[in-house]
């Protein structure tokens, strides 16, 4: 009697951990991945030059969290699941993908939608002269900025950078 | 030399921060902008018009030498390259 009491206990107990030991990672790991693929581009990659100007860092994360959540739905969809960890892994891996989508999108799409600037001055016009201020509210010119020796010599010209601002 | 519609104060902010000592001129109404044709309507905070990103090298007589109109905003024209472009200047 004592024996297969012994023996229930014992697999229940087995039934429990594998139960807990079956807990979906791979699909809550896939959305962290895809956050971070998103979210690490603006604040860590464009940082150098290397991995602005293509974000093959933010693709690599972005093609592993894909894996992740592969893997996530695979286990989800095994038949011994519960219906519910079916919808979860579902709805997370959906939410994952849009996010992957947005990072594709903001980079290869969006970013590009700058106005054509075709009256813009071409290599051989005349840079037309300009006065604005400066950080000290002080009044400078372009032609200020062409002619005021530097170092005591006269400069050799000026490199003009037009930015969107607000950083 | 450096131009946004950024108001001096945020841009001397800007170059506190990040330790820049080249000029940095601000545009706020975007005037100067419009003139190089360079203007990105309504992306600014409030709406406002901001420029594309752009970068200009002119010779001593202010004449361009070598133009950057990126496509994406996100890609500038690295140090090198504009190393590069400036030899051409005596």
């Amino acid at each position: 009697m004592a024996n297969s009491v012994t023996r229930l206990c014992g697999s229940l107990w087995l039934d429990n951990r594998m139960n807990i030991r079956k807990s979906n990672w791979p699909i809550w790991a896939g959305f962290l991945l895809s956050v971070i693929a998103l979210v690490s581009y603006p604040f860590v990659f464009v940082n150098w030059p290397a991995t602005r100007d293509f974000p093959w860092a933010n693709l690599l994360l972005g093609g592993i969290a894909v894996l992740l959540l592969l893997w996530g739905l695979k286990r989800a969809f095994s038949p011994d699941r519960r219906r519910l960890s079916k919808i979860v892994a579902a709805l997370v891996a959906t939410l994952s993908v849009l996010v992957i989508g947005l990072f594709l999108f903001s980079f290869f799409v969006a970013a590009r939608w700058l106005p054509a600037s075709r009256g813009a001055p071409q290599v051989g016009q005349k840079a037309p002269d300009f006065t604005l201020a400066d950080t000290n509210n002080k009044q400078v010119s372009l032609s200020n900025l062409l002619s005021e020796p530097i170092s005591g010599k006269a400069p050799r010209g000026v490199l003009m950078i037009f930015y969107r601002g607000y950083w | 030399m450096a131009i946004s519609v950024d108001s001096p104060e945020v841009s001397r902010d800007l170059c506190q921060k990040a330790g820049y000592t080249f000029t940095f001129l601000s545009d706020p109404k975007a005037e100067t902008i419009r003139r190089y044709d360079l203007v990105h309507a309504g992306q600014g905070i409030n709406g406002g018009d901001i420029a594309r990103p752009a970068e200009f090298l002119l010779d001593s007589t202010g004449t361009v030498r070598w133009v950057n109109l990126t496509e994406n905003y996100w890609i500038r024209a690295r140090p090198e390259q504009i190393l590069e472009a400036s030899k051409a200047l005596q």
